[in-house]
């Protein structure tokens, strides 16, 4: 199971398992519902804004490993982050997973999230590593539809 | 007893490499592998005698014809079917149900009828008579299933009643595996007047199938999923029903005479083939069912019930496993649906096929099924003739590691 070690890192297996910020918001201000009819995974997001930034975000749904732990790490780097450095980051995170660009030496931006990189070997689960990012962005653009991924 | 070594050989795939181990494919109840015979069928019509059939007054065409035709002889006597007139080929089983919800269904119920389905049922079963039902005014009733994934019969004098006009259910689940009495829902239904369809996309590959002790009105299953190719469904009907129903779909071949504003319809079976079937896969579909044969369905189910529970056994000593369905083998066929306790089941599959072990995690097509078994998806074994003990004890090992690498993660 070599090669499955860069998908299955030990920090995603750990955010898989006890995933962080997982909680509604009772006085959220901004949230989405995601789906990955593929799979059957379920997320629901929920926000707290202070004019552009993200003051507090959480969490609930269930889903495999890979979508748990990228949600999971997700809610942790965006916290304090405004719409547009959200934006940004799924931008760097999305070329990160589906292998369109190389992360960077250390990919400052990204942090944490570069070891979401051995998605990008398994095309099917670019959509789990995805879902709570379209759903992030659903949330921020305050979209009444769930996302789906498909 | 099957010689499984035997027929392993006139599976080329069956030999080959998947992440660089050898091949285990557990995933017969979404597609089954292809025989040798089956894809030299194909290439053979190609190279031989490639072209259209039931029009060209050539030898070509005849030969195809005959080949095409031939292939509906041998389908209706697979299922026991006296007529091959009453076989209609289709694109799936999905195109097979469809077909009726669209011709039978809308000439025949109303308002206020009800269309009995189960709980079990896989979309393309529950989704045809949504639409009917929408456009009908009809209202669909469920039967439900029991803790361990048999139908629940208890309420059924409540569900199938006077009002029922059909009755539509799977003979065997693709999620739980379970084996359904459909026989005596059939004739239940039947006095009450309503109109029985079989799904036998997961039933007719794995069990010996008469349609005629079964008295089902309709059939619908897939070659697919039997050795096969893709893109072959069959619709069995009765011919009463057959010769009433409006067509399916409109176009060459399923035409007597036509006029600028009106046509007359061809006889049965051709008045549901609209426009050029698929005739290279139904020819190699006959060479499926002429593999079958030979082996002989009763021992296909027997050799799928003892890999079956043999593999029950087996798993169930797994750490943290939830295997779904009936407990014991008689009500069930080749399928093992499963769970791990705190593992979604995309991350079995992905591990598994890391061992290259191939099995099927997801919905399964069963979206209702899940939400009954309260779970987003589960992992999914289904065996077939090719299947060996060794490549159970390959699930099994597999299936424990993933449990092992996954409990690391437990702080």
């Amino acid at each position: 199971m070599s090669d499955l070690r860069d998908l299955y890192q030990e920090v995603i297996l750990d955010h898989g398992k006890n995933p962080r910020n997982f909680r509604k918001l009772e006085d959220a201000d901004h949230q989405a519902e995601g789906n990955n009819p593929l799979c059957g995974d379920r997320i629901n997001l929920y926000l707290k804004m202070d004019g552009e930034v993200i003051t507090d975000i959480g969490f609930q749904g269930r889903g495999c490993a890979i979508s748990t732990a990228s949600a999971s790490m997700m809610t942790e780097s965006v916290k304090g982050k405004t719409r547009a450095e959200v934006e940004a980051l799924f931008q760097r995170f999305h070329e990160l997973v589906t292998g369109e660009a190389e992360a960077p030496p250390g990919a400052p931006e990204l942090g944490k999230l570069t070891v979401f990189a051995g998605v990008r070997d398994y095309p099917i689960r670019v959509k789990c590593a995805t879902l709570p990012w379209h759903t992030l962005r659903a949330a921020l653009e305050e979209k009444r539809e769930p996302v789906s991924t498909e | 007893m099957l010689d499984v070594q035997a027929i392993r050989k006139d599976f080329d795939i069956l030999g080959r490499e998947m992440r660089g181990k050898p091949l285990v494919y557990l995933d017969n109840a979404a597609t089954t592998q292809k025989p040798r015979v089956v894809i030299e069928a194909l290439v053979e019509y190609y190279q031989n005698y490639n072209a259209n059939i039931h029009r060209g007054i050539y030898y070509l065409s005849e030969l195809a014809t005959e080949k095409y035709e031939h292939v509906r002889e041998k389908t209706a006597r697979f299922i026991g079917a006296p007529d091959p007139a009453t076989i209609i080929f289709t694109r799936n089983a999905t195109e097979a149900i469809n077909l009726v919800a669209y011709a039978w269904g809308r000439q025949y119920i109303e308002p206020g009828d009800e269309i009995v389905l189960t709980e079990m049922e896989h979309h393309s079963n529950l989704v045809p008579w949504q639409l009917l039902a929408q456009e009908k005014g009809a209202r669909l009733r469920h039967i439900g299933i029991t803790e361990d994934g048999r139908l629940a019969l208890d309420d059924l004098d409540e569900i199938i009643t006077e009002r029922t006009k059909l009755l539509s259910i799977t003979r065997m689940s693709n999620v739980l595996g379970t084996i359904n009495p459909v026989k005596p829902l059939i004739d239940r239904a039947h006095a009450k007047g309503a109109v029985c369809l079989i799904d036998g996309a997961q039933g007719v590959p794995h069990l010996p199938t008469r349609v005629l002790e079964l008295d089902c009105d309709f059939l619908a299953f897939s070659a697919h999923k039997m050795l096969g190719p893709t893109g072959v469904g069959v619709l069995y009907g009765k011919r009463e029903w057959l010769e009433r129903m409006p067509p399916f779909l409109g176009g060459g071949d399923m035409i007597s005479r036509v006029w600028l504003d009106r046509a007359t319809w061809n006889k049965l079976p051709w008045k549901y083939e609209a426009g050029t079937p698929n005739i290279a896969d139904v020819i190699a579909f006959g060479a499926a069912l002429d593999y079958l044969e030979q082996i002989g369905m009763e021992a296909v189910q027997a050799h799928e019930r003892e890999l079956t529970a043999y593999a029950l056994e087996q798993l169930s000593r797994v750490p943290g496993i939830r295997i779904f369905g009936p407990r014991h083998v008689e009500h069930r066929g080749g399928v093992i649906s499963f769970d791990l306790e705190g593992i979604h089941p995309h991350d079995i599959g992905q591990l598994l096929d890391a061992e290259g072990v191939a099995i099927r995690a997801g919905h399964h097509c069963c979206q209702p099924l899940m939400e009954r078994l309260d779970v987003s998806a589960t992992a999914r074994a289904s065996f077939y003739i090719y299947n060996t003990e060794e490549e159970v004890d390959r699930l099994v090992a597999a299936v424990r590691k993933v449990e092992r690498v996954f409990s690391r993660a437990v702080s």
